[in-house]
């Protein structure tokens, strides 16, 4: 406390006795914070990477094998199809929530009532938990009875078994996800455009810019640190999928649309073999910190030239 | 009413197009919405038949009273409000400490501290969760209460947002109260911590309603069907879809499921708008 330190200064041992005492209180204040934190974040943390260095199962046995799961993970064809759908998963997600986030912010981005309702639907679906969004989308997608299904034969066409389709499960499980997910993008952006300063406009405006011209020069250069962190969000969490494919697909058809996260649960908590899950873990983790790296760098990048 | 063009363009002329689009997705967004609850205001012989009956009369109540009458989502509302409490609760009296420590008093090593809080929101959840799980089987954690509220209070987001708070607050009315002779713990309680209340509640919202949404722990730490929180518990019951309890049934235990984190997302809409713009900036 600066005032404190202040009014004792003539006396250099009471300065010395009070910060001490600010030390011991402020230990005091981060503590019980602290140990939650070493003991249910950090040390699972260290004991992951280490045990993705075991052969151990839920029998408590466990060997030491080096880098041997990490070998194994690259020869194993269903880890490596994990992979290759988490990274399609994210292409298929990350994009359109950027875009389509934008575009609603962009549309809803007034006080009108209509806009006000409109944003609060959009963002409605973001606070239900991933348990009620596959409820309903499975009822939307499902071939016999779906909500799509019933328009489809109404137009005379057939049903699409949307799940049951090893090139349409990701996709329609992509779709259920940005439907899910779209509020947090739109929301950043509203907030975003909220900051942008309004005689910017008036300026162009009496220069005669036409709104596409306003939307080139003004809106968008100044919310590109905001597009930068929706990408980065949504790169995070993407990359995670896991309750929409474990409840809406299993993974299946033959694996189509097992996300990594998935098959860490299958392996860990299915067959038991712990030290290979986590070693898959660590790897996920890896590619979520160079995805979001590479993102964050390459903008600073673009922007500091 | 009408809706107005794009900020962009404001005051320029409507873009149909653009217009149709945006009635375009919010029909996209409200379909399924609508799908759901008129699944559930019909019997269940009737959507046996054809599900296209969901669009016509006659409607009924039948599945909501089946839900009251007996039904095991009462238990899994308990829980999940017992942990989403017990959670929001506990970050907020963590982080608000541990916010005052570090936004304003001085102890060894606080700079180091704070990174390693900083490196820690870079950790996701699957890296390590499987440690976690065998930690608290060694402990016997699983399906208790404190198995499903312990891990919530961990992530240092909560702390990061409490800091920053209270770095911005101005120091006058501390330093007032430190010549008053007044004790560090009371200048926080009696000061600081009402001062913090928008940002307790933006803090408190957000953790309730991601503790209350979490699926992926719950999952794993409550497999006693006692101990399930209602994501887990209508992810059971839709494991056996539509077989057991029928089409309109599972759908009014959807809407059920989801009618009280709805009413709190209205009650606090504000704070959580608040909350994201912070976020954004």
């Amino acid at each position: 406390m600066d005032s404190c330190e202040q009014t004792a200064a003539p006396s250099t041992r009471r300065t010395w006795a009070a910060s001490k005492s600010e030390a011991r209180s402020g230990l005091l204040f981060v503590a019980p914070y602290l140990i939650v934190f070493a003991v249910l974040l950090i040390y699972p943390l260290f004991s992951g990477i280490w045990l993705s260095l075991h052969k151990a199962d839920l029998f408590g046995g466990s060997q030491f094998i080096g880098a041997q799961n990490y070998a194994r993970l690259f020869r194993d064809p269903v880890f490596l199809t994990a992979v290759s759908n988490t990274l399609y998963f994210v292409l298929l997600t990350v994009p359109p929530l950027t875009l389509i986030g934008l575009g609603l912010a962009l549309a809803l981005n007034n006080r009108s009532r209509w806009s006000a309702l409109l944003r609060g639907l959009f963002f409605s679906s973001s606070v239900l938990s991933v348990t009620i969004v596959t409820l309903i989308w499975r009822m939307v997608l499902i071939p016999d009875g779906g909500l799509i299904a019933n328009l489809l034969t109404s137009i005379g066409r057939s049903p699409v078994a949307f799940l049951s389709d090893a090139h349409l499960a990701l996709p329609a499980i992509a779709f259920t996800t940005i439907w899910w997910c779209i509020g947090l993008p739109m929301m950043l952006f509203l907030a975003a455009l909220q900051q942008v300063p309004r005689d910017l406009y008036e300026a162009a405006r009496l220069d005669n810019a036409g709104r596409w011209r306003m939307l080139a020069s003004i809106t968008l250069p100044s919310i590109r640190h905001t597009a930068l962190v929706v990408v980065v969000i949504e790169l995070i969490l993407q990359f995670q999928l896991f309750g929409q494919a474990q409840i809406m697909t299993l993974g299946g058809p033959n694996n189509a649309s097992l996300p990594m996260v998935l098959f860490i649960y299958q392996v860990g908590f299915q067959r038991w073999d712990i030290g290979y899950a986590a070693a898959a873990s660590e790897i996920l983790f890896g590619m979520i910190l160079i995805a979001a790296m590479t993102q964050y760098f390459a903008a600073r990048g673009r922007e500091s030239r | 009413m009408t809706l107005r063009a794009p900020s962009a363009g404001a005051g320029a002329g409507r873009n149909w197009a653009l217009l149709a689009l945006l009635a375009l997705a919010s029909l996209a967004m409200a379909a399924p919405l609508l799908w759901t609850l008129l699944l559930s205001l019909k019997s269940n012989g009737d959507l046996l038949r054809s599900t296209r009956s969901a669009f016509s009369p006659p409607y009924t109540l039948q599945n909501y009273s089946d839900i009251l009458g007996h039904s095991a989502v009462f238990g899994w509302l308990l829980n999940s409000t017992i942990v989403s409490l017990a959670v929001t609760l506990g970050v907020l009296a963590l982080s608000s400490l541990a916010g005052y420590g570090f936004a304003r008093l001085r102890f060894p090593g606080r700079a180091v501290l704070f990174i390693v809080l900083l490196f820690g929101l870079a950790i996701p959840e699957q890296s390590v969760i499987i440690a976690r799980h065998q930690m608290f089987s060694a402990l016997n954690l699983h399906n208790t209460y404190r198995g499903l509220i312990l891990p919530g209070l961990a992530a240092p987001f909560g702390v990061f947002l409490m800091t920053q708070y209270f770095r911005a607050t101005p120091r006058e009315l501390e330093e007032a109260a430190t010549l008053d002779g007044a004790s560090r713990f009371k200048i926080f309680w009696r000061i600081l911590l009402p001062l913090s209340l928008p940002a307790q509640a933006t803090l408190g919202i957000f953790t309730f309603l991601s503790t209350w949404n979490d699926y992926w722990w719950p999952l794993i730490s409550a497999t006693d069907s006692d101990m399930y929180t209602l994501t887990v518990g209508v992810a059971s019951s839709q494991m056996n879809f539509a077989q057991t309890n029928g089409l309109g049934y599972l759908m009014a235990q959807a809407v059920f499921a989801s009618a009280p984190i709805l009413i709190v997302y209205v009650i606090f809409q504000r704070y959580i708008v608040a909350g994201v713009s912070r976020a954004a900036t």
